[in-house]
């Protein structure tokens, strides 16, 4: 057997929303197998919460992501709803749905932003950042959060959107839509990124059933599944929109799905603000008196898949167990199929593409020689490597002009 | 195809496994059946039902140790759980991984903070507290303070 260096990327890098190492076996420049370790950043959430009410619990959930942080909210509302049998006012229908939906936007260019990044178009990284900002001033407007939002409730959501609100939010769609136009060109147009993403990190149909993943990185290999439409919660059975999915299963793909999805997301927030003009004003939630014994299954989908929550009632204010289930749960394990076989120059882009949550600010992945234990590579140095690569793409694509 | 015909169809095939069977509504079925089979069931949803295998939620009651298996159906917005009940002092079951890799890793997690067993896992190392955890300390049982 040929010898294989071992390169950690983790615990902490800019890959990864919370600190966790991979593993990259390579023979040379190709990976050849992929570990995975994690728990640096356990908190223990399910135990806390079934010492927590059912009130508090929102704020509990409303941090295990600082980026999609309603969407963990929103599926654990289903859950006791379910488990209650509660049915929303329009109003707070709507409302909810323009949170996660403006959480869509967000997130997705967010993602651009860091693919760009990681294949050295850092333009792209301060556009695509910069557009980002108004949509979470929308939220500091709607919230008073830029961030963890405190907006959902059993029964309803805690603010309401009033009138004067709308043509603001309007505008912000408006702009935000433009820009999206811009960005969509910059990267479907772009021969270079083209040759970066295309082919690189394929998941196949098959490997996407066999892990189960969720969300863009199924829908960018062909299964149309999303739970908005497969299992309509809040507005979203009473707005027109329909899912966007992409064959090739590869990087691009992706890219590919997330950029039209935030048109779709733009539009059922128009469509739910027309609708909040024809609701009462004030009617964002109903009375709750208890929660009956039972199970709850919800869900929502979060930007990046399906989020599940599992809460077991019985009777009491607490849970007696709440199991959740966040997408890059079951996203990351494909890099087992997406990474294997590729340069490392491509496994940052194969590792980013499933977008494993962006949280962290502390970084560090290093190279290290498996024998000798000296270390050979750093993080800039492996983002550089990637850089490399396209500039060298740039070079041969210019030539033949 | 309906709720109901993919239920009627399940019963067929699984009369004397089921135990009971909790309808809430066309989008949530909950079914208790023998752990022992698991394997044919999970099979059946898996490959010829077309399910897909959300996660599995244990829980640790007074009737001993339970597990939720949650599979999709989401052509029709079905969410079935599987239910099992397991031995209250030697909780085991045979592992759904050798089918399919999305259960792999709630297996271990589950190995690790209850303590279940699961049989021929491929690999059954902890998930969440590798190298920095008691041995026979699980966390999310209900005795664990």
């Amino acid at each position: 057997m040929s010898k294989k260096t071992l390169i950690p990327i983790g615990p902490y890098h800019p890959l990864q929303e919370e600190p966790e190492l991979f593993k990259l076996y390579c023979d040379g420049e190709i990976v050849k197998d992929i570990k995975w370790e994690t728990g640096y950043n356990h908190r223990g959430i399910e135990k806390l919460s079934e010492s927590k009410t059912y009130e508090q619990i929102f704020f509990l959930v409303e941090r295990i992501c600082g980026i999609c942080s309603s969407s963990h909210p929103f599926a654990f509302a289903n859950a006791v709803e379910e488990i209650a049998d509660i049915e929303l006012t329009n109003r707070a229908k709507y409302i909810r749905s323009i949170i996660g939906e403006l959480e869509r936007i967000h997130s997705h260019l967010l993602w651009v932003g860091l693919a760009g990044h990681f294949l050295g178009y850092n333009t792209v990284f301060m556009w695509a950042w910069k557009y980002r900002e108004p949509v979470l001033d929308l939220f500091e407007m709607i919230s008073g959060n830029r961030n963890s939002y405190a907006m959902f409730k059993v029964g309803g959501v805690r603010r309401d959107i009033e009138e004067i609100k709308i043509p603001v939010i309007q505008k912000v769609l408006d702009d935000v839509k433009k820009k999206t136009d811009l960005l969509t060109g910059a990267v479907m147009d772009d021969p270079v990124i083209h040759a970066r993403t295309k082919g690189v990190g394929i998941l196949t149909r098959q490997d996407i059933i066999d892990y189960a993943a969720v969300g863009p990185t199924a829908r960018a290999s062909g299964l149309a599944i999303d739970v908005r439409k497969d299992d309509p919660y809040a507005a979203y059975p009473l707005v027109n929109w329909k899912v966007i999915t992409a064959q090739a299963g590869d990087v691009f793909a992706k890219a590919e799905v997330r950029l039209l999805e935030m048109y779709e997301s733009i539009s059922i927030i128009e469509q739910c603000l027309e609708g909040l003009k024809k609701e009462k004003e004030g009617d964002i939630a109903v009375k709750i008196k208890e929660i009956p014994e039972g199970i709850g299954n919800g869900r929502a989908e979060a930007p990046r898949g399906e989020v599940f929550h599992f809460v077991q009632s019985d009777g009491s204010n607490s849970p007696v167990r709440h199991k959740i289930r966040a997408p890059s749960y079951v996203n990351i394990a494909t890099f087992k199929k997406s990474c294997i076989g590729q340069t490392i120059a491509d496994a940052t882009i194969s590792l980013a593409a499933v977008d494993p949550c962006y949280c962290c600010t502390e970084r560090m992945a290093a190279a290290y020689d498996s024998n000798s234990g000296d270390k050979i590579m750093n993080a800039n140095e492996l983002i550089n490597a990637s850089v490399k690569r396209t500039n060298e793409i740039k070079k041969t694509i210019n030539s033949q002009l | 195809m309906d709720t109901e015909s993919i239920i009627e169809k399940f019963k067929e095939e699984f009369n004397s496994d089921i135990l009971e069977i909790v309808t809430k509504n066309q989008k949530r079925v909950i079914i208790t059946i023998m752990p022992d089979s698991i394997i044919n069931v999970a099979g059946y949803l898996y490959k010829t039902a077309g399910f897909r295998f959300i996660i599995a939620s244990a829980l640790h009651t007074k009737r001993g140790f339970e597990i939720h298996y949650h599979f999709s159906k989401d052509a029709v917005g079905l969410i079935l759980n599987i239910h099992v009940i397991l031995d209250k002092d030697n909780p085991q079951i045979e592992s759904l991984s050798n089918m399919f890799n999305a259960s792999n890793w709630i297996e271990r997690e589950m190995h690790e903070l209850f303590g279940i067993n699961f049989l021929n896992h491929p690999n059954q190392e902890k998930l969440i507290s590798e190298g920095n955890w008691a041995e026979g300390v699980y966390p999310l049982r209900k005795e664990f303070k």
